[in-house]
């Protein structure tokens, strides 16, 4: 019998975003309060897997249309890029530097490299999990 | 003013715990998986944002606090809560969980039999 998931689906809509609004709110905290790529990264990975539940493999794929595995070797190089690049200013590998700016909309705000290493960590957890769970989910 | 807002915040909690507690009891009373879910989808989300809504108003005035995932977590909560307990009823539904022998009527049951029959023709995991 064919079910309609309609409660489901309209409820995913709203509660998706609210799970990835959170989830980069616990990737941009991890720096002063508890969180980081890796919750961040999994957070996210769990509202994809909400729209996984409810939508199908092929619809999310569409509407994402993602290689995981690139996703994995993004995260990989920016983390690799982030420590290799202390190597130029003539100090040990993995050296992080920070100084404060002024942006135009967020203000005076410290910037530190420590958080391009971290992006690196949350696109690699994103794009593994979501790499085990789509191929144990599909067909292929 | 501070006597007055603690008194709301040890209100609020308490009606979060007695209401959590009434959940369990409910879960263990309850005759079937219907009654069950009802228990515990309604009064454990009020318990729940109860307590979550005293422990913010604690942060807010005693700490000076003002913590917006709280206040996410009430409303995620609201959310969800009952669409899991929609979604574990029907699932006990649609799997065949008799309801208990107190029930006067069951309208849905013909929807799903003739639901069933006109698509016989499916392939057998879609049923």
């Amino acid at each position: 019998m064919r079910t309609n998931d309609v409660i489901l689906q309209t409820t995913t809509k709203v509660v998706f975003f609210i799970i990835f609004l959170f989830a980069i709110h616990i990737f941009f905290a991890g720096h002063y309060t508890p969180g980081g790529g890796f919750v961040g990264g999994l957070l996210t990975t769990g509202a994809l897997v909400l729209l996984l539940l409810a939508f199908d493999l092929k619809t999310v794929q569409r509407a994402l249309p993602f290689n995981f595995v690139i996703v994995i070797g993004i995260g990989l190089l920016l983390a690799l890029g982030t420590a290799a690049g202390s190597i130029f200013f003539n100090v040990p590998f993995f050296t992080h530097a920070f100084d404060d700016f002024t942006l135009p909309l967020f203000g005076e705000t410290s910037l530190h490299t420590a958080m391009l290493f971290d992006a690196g960590v949350y696109l690699v957890v994103v794009g593994s999990a979501m790499t085990i769970i789509q191929s144990i989910g599909g067909d292929a | 003013m501070s006597v007055i807002i603690n008194i709301l915040i040890v209100i609020t909690i308490t009606v979060g715990v007695v209401f959590t507690a009434v959940t369990t009891i409910g879960i263990l009373r309850f005759p079937d998986v219907y009654t069950r879910a009802h228990a515990a989808s309604k009064s454990a989300t009020l318990g729940v944002m109860s307590i979550l809504l005293g422990v913010f108003i604690h942060f807010w005035y005693n700490e000076g606090h003002f913590s917006i995932q709280l206040l996410l977590g009430i409303v995620f909560l609201f959310i969800t809560s009952p669409i899991g307990g929609h979604l574990m009823s029907r699932a006990a539904y649609m799997a065949g969980v008799k309801p208990t022998d107190l029930t006067v009527g069951d309208d849905l049951a013909e929807v799903v039999k003739k639901a069933k029959r006109e698509n016989s023709t499916l392939k057998p995991e879609d049923q």
